[in-house]
């Protein structure tokens, strides 16, 4: 089913993709696409949907199961909330990508704005995934909670050159392709070494990442990376109260 | 949240107000109708040497009366007329909108570097802090802003913004929060050359107010935006510091990014900091200020509101969503997000 969105608001949008889905559509294409927001929110599908254009805010929101590929850049907050599925962006995202994510994937190609990851988590068998090709800003998984965070940080001298990475982490962790300079990491964020028994867990990650991006997987796969994980799991457990 | 967008032909080609008011009602999501607004320069060449002041008159008697006279007493009325407008269905007529293009007496005053500029800014202050029912939202040369409470399409088809071709172009759709939504309350705020447009809150509002009224500025849009506009014009206008250097003191880097800079840098914006305390701004904020001369856009320093460039020639764009700007330039060559406190200028190439 192909759709063309040009000069549509989102409510119609959202409609007709809910309606044919409803009806048993398992592949839509939607044209023209520009600033629409809430594309395939909640949705509860195995649907792909092909995004040709610039999707508005919150893409994906609280969605559970289909994948929606976006061919050119996303608005902020992709993946928010996002529960199952999986977000191809082949472009550029804005801010909080992957807000609040709690299960799926949220591939990016180029880069992200600032606080990509903000409060991912993860309970048992969901565990979330944001990857991004290009670059990120500041307070990358800020509040982060659980779920992994890549970056390859292609086009780029270093991955991430924005400060307060990791800022307020308690649970997950976060990838970063080289070295990262300390004073970039946020409160509560600690650096580790990327062992050979991560990269061994990682690869078929960061290779499915690389397919999905159209990028060779190949040299990427090593241990030049670094590792960022929480602290503690309660980095800021005497900063309001007093034990 | 509140949406904005800003526009620079470089080459100070003219572009009418058509394509600005589609990019701003794409982004009608930010807004709740209660506040939208445009400010165009280069809209008056018919009149390239006088004060375009546009007042809002809650009638055409006392006030206006009043106003005429404060100005004759201070200059010379060129021109004045009604701003043209267009009933719109969803938009209440609060005011009446009205412009003067007007030519101070300089030799009124002593004391000044630039009398003209000071006496349109004492009249200004005069007119909104004294004279009930009426307020001049706009005092530039060959600059004028319409804005009103209302959606930007319909603000946009109430002062047929098509119809004014300028070569710098701001918007903005607000999502009033903290106060309630009022004509004079709809951005972009202007004094002077200066005219800003805002998304977000400056929570340091107080602080900055304190220091611009102990400068002779009157707050009376009972908004915080306003106080924006005050202090690019004190420390632009008054202090001559170029855009780069008042973004620096109104959202100026972290003492730890300072610590690391070399020696000279490190001096300026020591400097920097310490004279220009109280004119930093807390608080989310997404900012882009136009002049005559040019557009500055920036963020607080932390990035809490969004901001997206894009540029295509001599095209300059910074709004908050890029579908905004893909909408008005489906060519826009390079788009990109500037980095938190980082200004964004955009000059004229002659």
């Amino acid at each position: 089913m192909t759709i063309d969105a040009n000069g549509m608001h989102y409510t119609p949008l959202n409609k007709m993709i809910r309606q044919a889905v409803a009806s048993g559509v398992r592949e839509i294409v939607i044209n023209n696409v520009l600033g629409q927001r809430f594309i395939a929110n909640g949705l509860r599908s195995n649907v792909r949907i092909t995004i040709n254009g610039v999707p508005g805010g919150d893409l994906g929101m609280f969605m559970s199961g289909p994948e929606c590929i976006v061919r050119g850049d996303s608005e902020h907050a992709p993946g928010n909330t996002m529960d199952n599925g999986t977000i191809v962006i082949h472009g550029s995202a804005g801010d909080a990508v992957a807000h609040s994510m709690r299960g799926g994937r949220v591939f990016v190609r180029g880069d992200i704005g600032y606080r990509g990851g903000i409060h991912m988590k993860e309970y048992d068998q969901k565990r979330p995934v944001l990857a991004v090709g290009g670059t990120t800003h500041a307070f990358l998984g800020e509040y982060m909670a659980g779920g992994i965070i890549i970056v390859l940080g292609m086009g780029h001298e270093v991955a991430v050159k924005d400060r307060g990475i990791g800022s307020g982490i308690h649970g997950g962790e976060i990838i970063l392709r080289g070295d990262i300079q300390d004073r970039l990491l946020g409160v509560g964020a600690r650096k580790v070494t990327f062992t050979d028994g991560d990269l061994k867990r990682l690869s078929p990650l960061i290779t499915e990442f690389c397919e999905r991006i159209e990028v060779d997987p190949a040299p990427f796969l090593d241990t030049n990376y670094t590792r960022i994980i929480p602290a503690s799991s309660r980095p800021f457990a005497g900063k309001y109260t007093w034990e | 949240m509140c949406g904005i967008i800003g526009v620079i032909d470089r080459t100070r080609a003219r572009m009418d107000g058509s394509s600005i008011k589609k990019a701003l009602s794409l982004m009608n999501e930010r807004g709740s109708g209660e506040g939208a607004g445009y400010v165009a320069y280069g809209i008056y060449p018919d009149y390239p040497d006088c004060y375009a002041i546009h007042v809002f008159f809650d009638n055409l008697v006392e006030p206006k009366s009043k106003v005429d006279e404060v100005l004759q007493k201070w200059g010379r009325i060129v021109h004045q007329e009604e701003i043209p407008t267009y009933e719109q269905p969803c938009l209440k007529r609060e005011h009446i909108p009205w412009r003067y293009f007007y030519k101070p007496y300089t030799e009124f005053i002593v004391g000044s570097n630039n009398p003209a500029e000071d006496i349109i800014k004492h009249l200004v202050m005069t007119v909104n802090s004294t004279i009930p029912g009426s307020l001049i939202f706009s005092s530039g040369i060959n600059l004028g802003v319409f804005k009103a409470s209302g959606w930007p399409e319909d603000v946009a088809n109430f002062y047929r913004i098509e119809d004014y071709k300028g070569y710098i172009w701001l918007a903005h759709n607000r999502y009033p929060t903290n106060t309630s939504g009022w004509w004079g309350g709809a951005h972009p705020f202007n004094l002077l050359d200066w005219a800003v447009v805002h998304n977000g809150e400056i929570t340091s509002y107080g602080t900055n107010r304190s220091y611009v009224e102990s400068n002779g500025y009157k707050c009376t849009m009972s908004t915080d935006t306003e106080v924006v506009a005050y202090l690019f014009d004190l420390l632009g206008r008054r202090h001559g510091l170029p855009s780069e250097m008042i973004v620096e003191a109104l959202a100026p880097s972290f003492w730890d990014e300072i610590d690391i800079l070399p020696e000279k840098e490190q001096k300026l914006k020591r400097t920097l900091r310490l004279t220009y305390g109280p004119a930093l701004m807390n608080g989310p904020f997404a900012i882009v200020v136009a002049t005559s001369n040019g557009i500055v856009g920036f963020t607080d320093r932390i990035k809490l509101r969004p901001l997206v460039v894009g540029e295509n020639d001599s095209r300059l764009y910074i709004s908050s969503e890029e579908a905004a700007i893909r909408v008005m330039d489906p060519d826009v060559k390079t788009i990109y997000m500037p980095r938190a406190g980082e200004p964004v200028v955009g000059r004229f190439s002659q």
